[in-house]
């Protein structure tokens, strides 16, 4: 359990760059560039507080993950 | 347990939930009565205004939440949990009256969004310290092995909050005529606000400061930078991380799903009559309700891991067939018109715009009005269709909407004493406070505006279910969620740190 815990630390990391790929190319960039107004607050909180806290969260836990933080100490 | 003790909890219990069940009841009459506010504070036609609007809207809830969750919960792991859920209930309770009383944006120009923006952010920040301070505040008076049943009542606020709120609407438009309401009555619900907040407020006055944490400030243990303890100290933040990517995520679009998705789907894209709609939400929430106290015992017993990670496995599988369901409720093409009962009226209004009012009935009693305005200034057609369904479908989706709701009371009855057991008690409010206001306020918050995306690029490429696609983004967050927290969260049942 404590091994797949630590490659699973992989997966994590991979998904915190998918995620930053898709909230900034994919959601955030096309909204904060729209001329609507309500499209331009959700590009701001988007790519301003949703992606960082993602990513960066993300990252974070995949790389506790990986050194082994979670694992059950015996 | 004995009696006194349990007269005790039970005194901790009302006063704590009902203030918060207050804070939410707040925080919802003002989406409960966007569109009426809008059109006294935020003019359409102007696009600042329109700006400001969907600031308050969603700033709110999305940005000011967690804010206030660091804000109130260094405050209640400094100063302690009584005085910090006081302060934010006043806070809360002063920031919705005050929204009541100020004057629209036809008096007093644009002082009037700017205003009602920054009680909006108030009610955020207030919300964002509420939470963490009732239920930690709970779970540190509750005997050990019971704070799953005990917190559940907290738990309950939130969905009764809400009822509450669309019960003080439909009561207020009852009571007034239509004329009346859009005049001065959408105020009456603010107004509400300030007597139960005044009750509440001497309620939890006469409480005392959790004994666990009275205990620890008496020793010395207590925390002097909680900030810098939760997130800045690597032992702290994994578990920060883990509750918020093992549960609160996946448990805040799962609630924000069950309720908020449900009642939007009906109203925007099944056409349901708005009243219609509220009435049956409420009937569902009033149904679902007992079963947050249900799940919150029941953890107790088996250990909240697997009941929150049922709730998220159950919605991931069903939300698209109970979608699709309640979506062919309402299908017009599956039903057959009365073609002899079909009646057409065109008015033309002081603006010289054109509206062809069409009504229909179909064989199984559902009754369709469709409004298609032709504006004398304006190129394209306004069409508004408003669908009043028969008893039958009535029921019907009042059960799908309860099975919903059964699955956010799965996720969320247990998740308080998941939270405080997770902490010690020196930056309990602190840090659990933060996931859970991620996970709600931000994962749960956003759900509208992505679940929009996945739906329009649907429409786009001309997929035939395309309505179904807005569920993808609550899915596939729940998924990651049911994954980390299956893998990563030991089911303990016996508490951690309390």
């Amino acid at each position: 359990m404590n091994l797949l815990k630590q490659l699973l630390g992989i997966i994590w990391i991979l998904l915190a760059i998918a995620a930053a790929y898709f909230c900034v190319f994919e959601f955030g960039l096309p909204k904060f560039l729209s001329d609507q107004q309500e499209d331009l607050v959700f590009g701001i909180i988007i790519l301003f507080i949703l992606t960082p806290l993602i990513v960066v969260g993300m990252g974070v836990f995949g790389y506790y993950a990986l050194i082994g933080e979670y694992n059950n100490k015996k | 347990m004995s009696k006194d003790s349990t007269k005790g909890i039970w005194k901790v219990i009302s006063a704590s939930s009902m203030g918060t069940m207050i804070e939410w009841y707040d925080f919802y009459i003002f989406g409960s009565l966007a569109v009426v506010i809008s059109t006294k504070f935020f003019p359409s036609d102007n696009p600042t205004a329109a700006f400001l609007s969907t600031l308050a809207t969603f700033a709110a809830g999305f940005v000011v939440r967690p804010f206030g969750a660091l804000f109130f919960g260094r405050l209640g792991d400094i100063i302690g949990r009584k005085y910090t859920f006081m302060a934010t209930l006043l806070l809360m309770g002063g920031s919705t009256f005050l929204i009541g009383c100020i004057p629209s944006y036809d008096t007093i120009g644009f002082m009037a969004p700017v205003l009602v923006l920054l009680l909006r952010l108030l009610q955020g920040l207030a919300l964002g310290g509420e939470y963490g301070g009732a239920a930690t505040y709970v779970a540190e008076h509750s005997p050990a092995g019971q704070k799953g049943y005990w917190t559940s009542w907290i738990q309950t606020t939130a969905t009764v909050g809400l009822f509450i709120s669309l019960m003080v609407i439909l009561a207020t438009k009852n009571i007034l005529t239509p004329e009346d309401f859009d005049t001065w009555g959408w105020r009456v619900p603010f107004w509400v606000s300030i007597v139960m907040v005044g009750v509440s407020y001497l309620i939890r006055k006469n409480m005392d400061e959790s004994p666990v944490f009275a205990k620890a400030k008496k020793e010395g243990t207590t925390s002097a930078n909680p900030l810098k303890e939760s997130f800045g100290n690597r032992y702290n933040l994994k578990f920060v991380l883990l509750a918020l990517f093992g549960a609160t995520m996946g448990q805040g679009v799962v609630w924000y799903t069950g309720q908020f998705y449900a009642m939007s789907f009906m109203k925007t894209v099944m056409n349901i009559d708005s009243s219609q709609v509220d009435e049956l939400l409420g009937i569902a929430l009033l149904l679902g309700t007992p079963f947050f106290i249900v799940f919150g015992w029941l953890s107790d017993k088996v250990g909240r891991k697997y009941i929150m990670l049922g709730g998220m496995l159950l919605a991931i599988l069903l939300y698209r067939p109970i979608y699709r369901t309640m979506y062919e409720t309402t299908d017009l093409a599956l039903k057959t018109e009365l073609l002899s009962e079909t009646k057409q009226n065109l008015e033309i209004n002081k603006d010289k715009d054109s509206i062809y009012t069409t009504q229909k009935t179909y064989n199984d009693g559902t009754f369709l009005i469709e409004k298609k305005t032709h504006f004398a200034h304006k190129k394209e057609p306004q069409i508004t269709k408003s669908i009043t369904i028969n008893l039958q479908d009535k029921w019907a989706l009042i059960f799908l909407v309860f099975v919903q709701v059964l699955f956010v009371t799965m996720v969320y009855g247990p998740i308080a004493a998941f939270l405080v057991e997770m902490f010690p008690t020196k930056i309990r409010y602190t840090s659990m406070s933060l996931p859970y206001h991620v996970g709600n306020g931000i994962f749960g918050g956003l759900l509208p505006a992505i679940s929009t995306y996945f739906v329009t690029h649907a429409k786009a490429s001309g997929k035939s279910d395309y309505y179904l696609d807005g569920l993808w983004y609550p899915i596939i967050i729940a998924s990651v969620c049911f994954v980390i927290g299956l893998i990563y969260i030991d089911n303990k049942n016996k508490t951690t740190h309390l």
